[in-house]
């Protein structure tokens, strides 16, 4: 007889929980065992006694919070199953940032795919989305409202390029999420034939190089020295967002300040960033890719984390599938929780 | 249109006169007639169409969309043309806005929503752009790029839809019936991207506003060739979208547009302010002086247009056409020529307060009753042309003497000649200066607010020559206030909390209070812009959103020396009183806040202003 999807997976205040299996995924505070999903820090934190993860994931978090991040971990190859406890798991691509997966659980003939944060845009630095048939199918509503439909990203780049060419006595200064955005619009203006340096902010560098040694492509990336930066007229420079608006970015030769997020889709949000060129380039499903995404799964019950949750409930609803919001605390919109520990006035008092 | 629009985006965001300017050249250079003429009429405000009303799009978007799901996205968006641009469904394409019947199991859904939503939802809008390009150059006929047409026919039924250009739209904008206007919307919102469809909703309902000044529109079409802005305005007037012989000219492969205008706006000039030690290099016997009066610089043209008919125009500072505000001095234009002066309100001979005149700014009907109430009145310095006659390059001293002659012969009491200054040494006119009243102002004294110094023999320039007119501005007001609030700034100090709010004493229900009364975001230097911005950050007390408020009280607190212009009352603000160009004059560190100005202050300065006549009331002053 089949087990109720409850049965598999419910709500704990650390994150979602699998009494089959005894592990947690993506959990928001220190477990026995977590099953991680992907790098961002909101999803992957330290503290855990047992992780897994794919092994991009494991590096990431080790890059982040060193080697001894967690007690043990162990390695999950995409694409293979295995068993934890009475639990049937299994890693699948996710297409969000590098080593990004879907977890797959399967027990008592009911299948419930976590999806994690996911997109289904081209990026050339990650594996692409996999489609995972399902009974029931977790998923983000970072923009989860029909407002939010993301461009084509080689668009967005050729609109950076075009705005260093037109002011070429300026810096273009681009706020990006250190893990995965950076990386991914480094990858895109190289593959619009961007061949000159790519400056990069000091906290883009570790996870960079990484990208690097994982044989990505990214050309030569300097780090910008702080004495320099008056002589970068004419280049492009990653920051992390907050950067963007510190006194940091004003030592540059008349910055245009850049903003790489979905975000940028609506103006008012640009502008209170104080942003001058938005980049709509996301790392997050649009919603067109949301309500595709959960046809093509052909789950008859949707279970929505965090983000816009009313908008995509209603919609699954209007659809005859069975949906419900989680409210899910302690997960940011498309990296703004990877923002907290940068404080406002880090650059500022400066 | 998707060009223009992403453009107009760009514009939109650029907070740099410069940079505007460039991408300005930029688009007109890359863009070709007569597109590039329809977005400078689009920009100038000279399109000329019947608008659509905010419901009509409305109306159509809520067609299309699930009412839930755009009440949550008009919610999150804050602004209707943005939001029915971001939410419009593409044809064709089933993004889940209505719900479709043809839901099956898994099996089928798979298969078939995989194809169409691809198709429909991520290649149309970057095919769309080749095609975009293409018809804007091209004729309509040659609609659609070979690799865009081929890529969306693959698994759809429907042809890929024609991108209109802005030319189509504005063309067929200005013929369209009113039934067939909602088809014609729904067509292009079709084809248009996002940032498309957003401009098109802004231009048809005439919110177009991407903070480029119909001047600098033309200064960077001017910018295309070698000619001087000064020379587009003075044609502007007889010129029509699309522009075509503008451009012509411009580039150098056609001649010189008439100027068809029989009462053009022609670029003022400007004076720049006195400094301390410019009295040591300026002789006094070259120059002549008259008041400066604390109104608004308009310039008054009349003319005949080829029939004959009497064509008179009021334009402010900037050339706009500001006739329609003023008929009551309209009508007193009996005159050919061009005169410069001052726009006033005078009642029963006197001249009243900058408060007064901004009473009848502020309206926006002109009805006979506030015409009656503030009458319009011109105080006129200078005369541009008489006649056929240009006087520009006449001095100035012979033109004074042609526009006293005219305002002779006009003889009507609406416009009047400004006096001027009489004066030997630069010490005579600073005494003048001090006290208008002491040297035949009278009870205008008020209204003063300085002098003009200007060269007898500089002839009319536009713009701001060196070296001809001065200002010499009487001092600020300065109150000591005490810094409350500290606001981030704008473009290039957005890092900066370079706004501040300060406040002065006051007695409240609790003891002295500080009330805010103003707020500066200029005046001092980058180096005490460091300076105030640490202050802010060291000593925030609470922040709401870009906004800090920090310590203040009887014994702590920042003191601020304020320069402002003027003072008027205001039901905006707590302290009832709302300041004319506050800046921060110094900062006092050494200031103990609890001996910062208090509100009786500024009480005062307002009282001496309000010394006006009232027509419609029983007199009192």
């Amino acid at each position: 007889m089949a087990l109720r999807s409850t049965d598999i997976l419910t709500q704990t205040p650390q994150g979602l929980y699998c009494p089959l299996g005894d592990f947690h995924i993506d959990p928001v505070r220190p477990v026995e065992r977590a099953l991680i999903t992907h790098g961002h820090s909101d999803h992957a934190r330290a503290g855990h006694r047992h992780v897994m993860a794919t092994r991009e994931t494991l590096r990431i978090m080790g890059v982040r919070y060193g080697e001894d991040f967690a007690g043990t971990t162990q390695e999950a190859v995409l694409g293979e199953g295995l068993r934890i406890g009475d639990a049937g798991v299994r890693f699948t691509p996710a297409g969000h940032v590098l080593g990004s997966a879907q977890i797959v659980i399967e027990a008592g003939g009911t299948r419930i795919a976590v999806s994690g944060d996911y997109k289904r845009a081209e990026d050339p630095t990650c594996m692409p989305y996999e489609v995972v048939p399902c009974d029931v199918f977790i998923t983000e509503a970072t923009f989860g409202l029909p407002v939010f439909r993301h461009p084509d990203t080689r668009a967005e780049v050729r609109k950076l390029l075009d705005s260093v060419a037109l002011f070429p006595e300026r810096a273009h200064i681009v706020g990006a999420y250190a893990l995965g955005k950076a990386q991914r619009v480094m990858a895109l203006l190289r593959e619009e034939g961007y061949d000159r340096p790519i400056h990069l902010h000091g906290a883009m560098e570790r996870l960079t190089e990484f990208y690097k040694s994982e044989g990505i492509p990214l050309g030569e990336t300097p780090k910008v020295v702080a004495s320099e930066r008056s002589k970068l007229a004419g280049t492009i420079v990653i920051c992390p967002p907050s950067s963007i608006q510190d006194l940091w970015s004003r030592r540059f030769p008349d910055p245009v300040t850049c903003f790489a997020s979905g975000w940028m889709r609506v103006r008012a949000r640009a502008r209170q960033k104080g942003v001058e060129l938005p980049l709509v380039i996301s790392d997050h499903s649009d919603w067109d890719d949301l309500c595709r995404t959960i046809r093509e799964t052909g789950a008859g019950e949707v279970w929505v984390t965090h983000g816009q949750e009313d908008a995509l409930v209603h919609w699954c609803e209007t659809r005859g599938i069975k949906a419900r919001p989680l409210h899910m605390l302690g997960y940011g919109d498309e990296g703004e929780a990877e923002e907290a520990p940068a404080s406002e006035d880090a650059g500022g008092a400066a | 249109m998707n060009r223009f629009a992403a453009f107009l985006d760009r514009l939109g965001y650029e907070p740099r006169r410069n940079a505007k300017l460039r991408l300005l050249t930029d688009y007109f250079s890359r863009t070709p007639d007569p597109e590039r003429g329809y977005a400078l009429a689009a920009m100038t405000g000279a399109l000329m169409f019947k608008e659509a009303k905010p419901g009509l799009i409305r109306g159509l978007v809520e067609e299309r969309t699930d009412p839930v799901l755009f009440r949550m996205s008009y919610h999150y968006v804050g602004d209707l043309a943005e939001t029915v641009a971001l939410i419009w469904p593409a044809p064709g394409h089933e993004a889940g806005l209505i719900p479709s019947p043809l839901r099956g199991g898994a099996g089928v859904g798979v298969g078939k929503s995989e194809r169409i939503p691809k198709l429909a939802e991520n290649e149309a809008p970057t095919s769309a752009s080749p095609v975009d390009a293409s018809s804007g150059r091209t004729t309509p006929t040659s609609t659609s790029s070979p690799q865009g047409g081929g890529e969306i026919g693959i698994g759809h039924n429907n042809p890929p839809p024609h991108v209109p250009s802005l030319t189509e739209v504005v063309e067929a904008l200005a013929t369209v019936s009113k039934s067939d206007l909602p088809g014609r919307i729904a067509g292009w919102m079709d084809a248009l991207d996002e940032t498309g469809r957003w401009a098109l909703i802004k231009l048809i309902t005439r919110e177009l506003r991407v903070g480029v000044s119909a001047r600098l529109a033309k200064t960077a079409v001017a910018q295309l060739g070698g000619v001087e802005p000064d020379e587009i305005e003075l044609l502007w007037h007889g010129l029509e979208p699309p522009y075509e012989d503008l451009f012509a000219w411009v580039e150098g492969r056609g001649e010189k547009p008439e100027s068809g205008n029989p009462a053009p706006f022609r670029p003022p000039m400007l004076s720049h302010p006195l400094e301390e030690e410019d009295f040591e290099k300026l002789d006094a016997a070259d120059f002549l002086a008259e008041w400066k009066w604390d109104g608004i610089r308009l310039q008054a043209v009349a003319g005949h247009a080829g029939d004959g008919r009497p064509v008179r125009r009021i334009y402010s500072r900037t050339g706009e056409d500001v006739s329609r505000a003023f008929p009551d001095l309209v009508e007193a234009l009996a005159f050919e020529g061009a005169m410069d002066g001052e726009l006033l309100i005078v009642r029963e001979g006197r001249v009243q307060s900058f408060n007064v005149l901004q009473q009848r700014l502020n309206r926006k009907a002109v009805t006979p009753k506030l015409v009656a109430e503030f009458p319009a009145h011109l105080r006129v310095y200078d005369i541009l042309a008489e006649g056929e006659e240009d006087l520009r390059d006449l001095s100035f001293a012979e033109r004074r003497k042609r526009l006293e002659a005219l305002v002779a012969r006009l003889d009507d009491p609406r416009i009047d000649l400004s006096p001027m200054v009489p004066f030997a040494t630069w010490e005579d006119l600073a005494a003048a200066r001090s006290d208008p009243a002491s040297v035949g102002a009278g009870p205008d004294a008020d209204a003063i607010e300085g002098c003009m110094i200007k060269r007898a023999n500089s002839p009319y320039l536009p713009g701001r020559p060196k070296g001809y007119w001065y200002k010499w501005k009487r001092d600020p007001y300065l109150v000591d206030a005490v810094m409350m609030y500290g606001q981030r700034g704008h473009g290039k100090r957005s890092s900066f909390y370079s706004d501040y709010t300060f406040g002065v004493w006051r007695d409240g229900p609790g003891g002295e209070e500080l009330v805010p009364v103003g707020k500066a975001y200029h005046g001092f230097t980058d180096e005490e812009l460091v300076k105030l911005d640490r202050y802010v950050r060291n000593h925030t007390v609470n922040r709401f959103g870009p906004v800090r408020e920090v310590e203040y009280g009887r014994d702590r607190g920042l003191v601020l020396e304020v320069a402002f212009e003027g003072l008027q009352r205001s039901t905006r603000h707590k302290s009832g009183v709302a300041m004319r160009f506050p800046r921060i004059n110094r900062i006092r560190w050494d200031k103990p806040a609890a001996e910062a100005d208090r509100i009786e202050t500024l009480e005062k300065i307002l009282e001496r202003g309000e010394k006006e006549i009232h027509p419609l009331q029983d007199q009192e002053t």
